[in-house]
């Protein structure tokens, strides 16, 4: 394969399968440029209408959370469990809160 | 470096912030850590992931043999999608009428479409494209050896269907739950789209078997041929297979080659019943007490050589991925430059 070893841009995809529902990550695939990226995906991710709509994110611009950081990301949360709303204890006798 | 306590540590960025994966890096075996009581540690928390379920993920940490392990799988998976659609597109422009050629062009397609899910989910382990393609042409990566036989009537499209994409359902929906999160995705969209394929081959089978002498004839043929490759397709029994332990333990897989394989045998008999038609294998019987079909032992000879390379078609396969690899460079030439023009100008238009 050579010196034209080099793979097209890796696009990750993101399909909305219904109006009104979020784009949901779908996987990856090369595409020379953001047309046939769009076109690709159209091919590779919808050939059973599963989506209405198609975004692709060039992977390299992804910023991505550090596994290893995790503990000090998410941590400080698990505490806060008054921020549910299940921590509050009200009175069957009260209706609708 | 000391063999078996050598993990990979993904390059860690310091600033917060990362990319998605290690993308590209081909970086297998690189980085390795020094301190085996370190690397025991995190081998043991590992493990203790994957048998709580957990799933792993692209940047999480995992024991190097695991993430080898699965870059031998995964692209061997992707590779038998891409060579598999070269038996079935030879009856192409064969099919008997439009509609059957319809149908096959989709199923073609799709297995082009699973072969590109398991390369992408494989480049989240930090192996390029570009390799795994090398790797196939160059025939250090293998594929399913099931594709290294040939197609000669249009009943062979229907009992590959039938049998081939069965075999390779009953192997791939226990891999939907495997402990890696970027495989098992992939397989779960792929079994979504496996029945199409197996129910279109029992069809055909079904139509074939219902019509004429000759054509009845037809499809008992390709049942002969692909009775046993399909049997093999589970791989060896699970006393000779090297990897099969190991890749239980890290939940890569769930079954054993041979409790698969007897849950096909199981499946397809009465199938082929119902088809009328005789499995060629003079020893199956229902073994009552079990409720299991008891079958005649495989030649496993015959498996080693067509995985050695000297089955009927593999020359012609590897044949056939190289001229399409040759033929298309200019095609991603062209593209290439295209899209570096429009780049440019792009970059004119907004200065």
């Amino acid at each position: 394969m050579g010196d034209e070893s080099r793979d097209w841009p890796l696009y990750e995809i993101f399909i909305r399968a219904r109006s009104g529902l979020d784009h949901k990550h779908v996987g990856s695939l090369h595409a020379s440029d953001p047309e046939m990226a769009i076109e690709h995906a159209r091919d590779l991710y919808t050939r059973r209408q599963e989506g209405v709509s198609i975004w692709a994110v060039r992977s390299s611009d992804i910023i991505a959370s550090d596994p290893g950081e995790a503990e000090a990301l998410f941590e400080p949360a698990r505490d806060k469990i008054y921020r549910h709303p299940t921590f509050y204890d009200i009175p069957d006798e009260v209706k609708t809160l | 470096m000391i063999s078996g306590f050598c993990v990979t540590v993904p390059p860690v960025s310091r600033t917060r912030g990362d990319a998605m994966y290690t993308q590209g890096l081909d970086s297998l075996g690189k980085d390795c850590l020094q301190d085996p009581a370190e690397a025991h540690r995190l081998e043991e928390r590992f493990q203790q992931r994957v048998d709580a379920e957990e799933k792993i993920e692209p940047k999480d940490w995992m024991p190097e043999a695991y993430r080898k392990t699965l870059v031998r799988q995964m692209s061997q998976h992707a590779h038998s999608e891409i060579v598999g659609m070269l038996p079935e597109g030879n009856w192409i422009t064969r099919a008997p009428s439009l509609l059957r050629k319809t149908i096959l062009i989709a199923k073609v397609q799709d297995e082009g479409g699973h072969g590109a899910y398991l390369y992408s989910a494989t480049e989240t382990l930090g192996v390029s494209r570009d390799e795994l393609f090398r790797q196939l042409l160059d025939g250090s990566a293998k594929y399913s050896s099931i594709f290294n036989y040939p197609t000669p009537t249009w009943a062979d499209v229907g009992a590959i269907g039938w049998l081939v994409d069965g075999a390779a359902i009953m192997n791939q929906i226990p891999l939907c739950r495997c402990s890696y999160g970027p495989y098992a995705r992939a397989m779960v969209r792929i079994c979504k789209e496996e029945s199409f394929h197996q129910r279109q081959g029992y069809e055909i089978m079904l139509r074939l078997a219902r019509g004429t002498a000759a054509q009845k004839q037809m499809a008992q043929g390709a049942l002969d041929r692909w009775w046993w490759p399909s049997l093999m397709m589970f791989g060896p029994s699970d006393r000779d297979s090297k990897h099969s332990a190991q890749s239980m333990r890290w939940k890569i897989k769930r079954f054993s080659n041979d409790e698969l394989r007897q849950k096909f045998v199981d499946t397809t008999v009465p199938q082929a019943d119902f088809l009328g038609l005789k499995i060629p294998d003079p020893e199956l019987r229902l073994d009552e007490s079990s409720g299991h079909y008891h079958f005649g032992p495989i030649d496993w000879a015959e498996f080693e050589q067509v995985l050695k390379g000297h089955g009927p078609c593999n020359r012609e396969r590897l044949e056939a991925r190289q001229r399409a690899y040759d033929e298309g460079r200019w095609v991603r030439e062209a593209a290439a430059a295209w899209a570096d023009k429009r780049r440019g100008g792009r970059a004119a238009r907004a200065a």
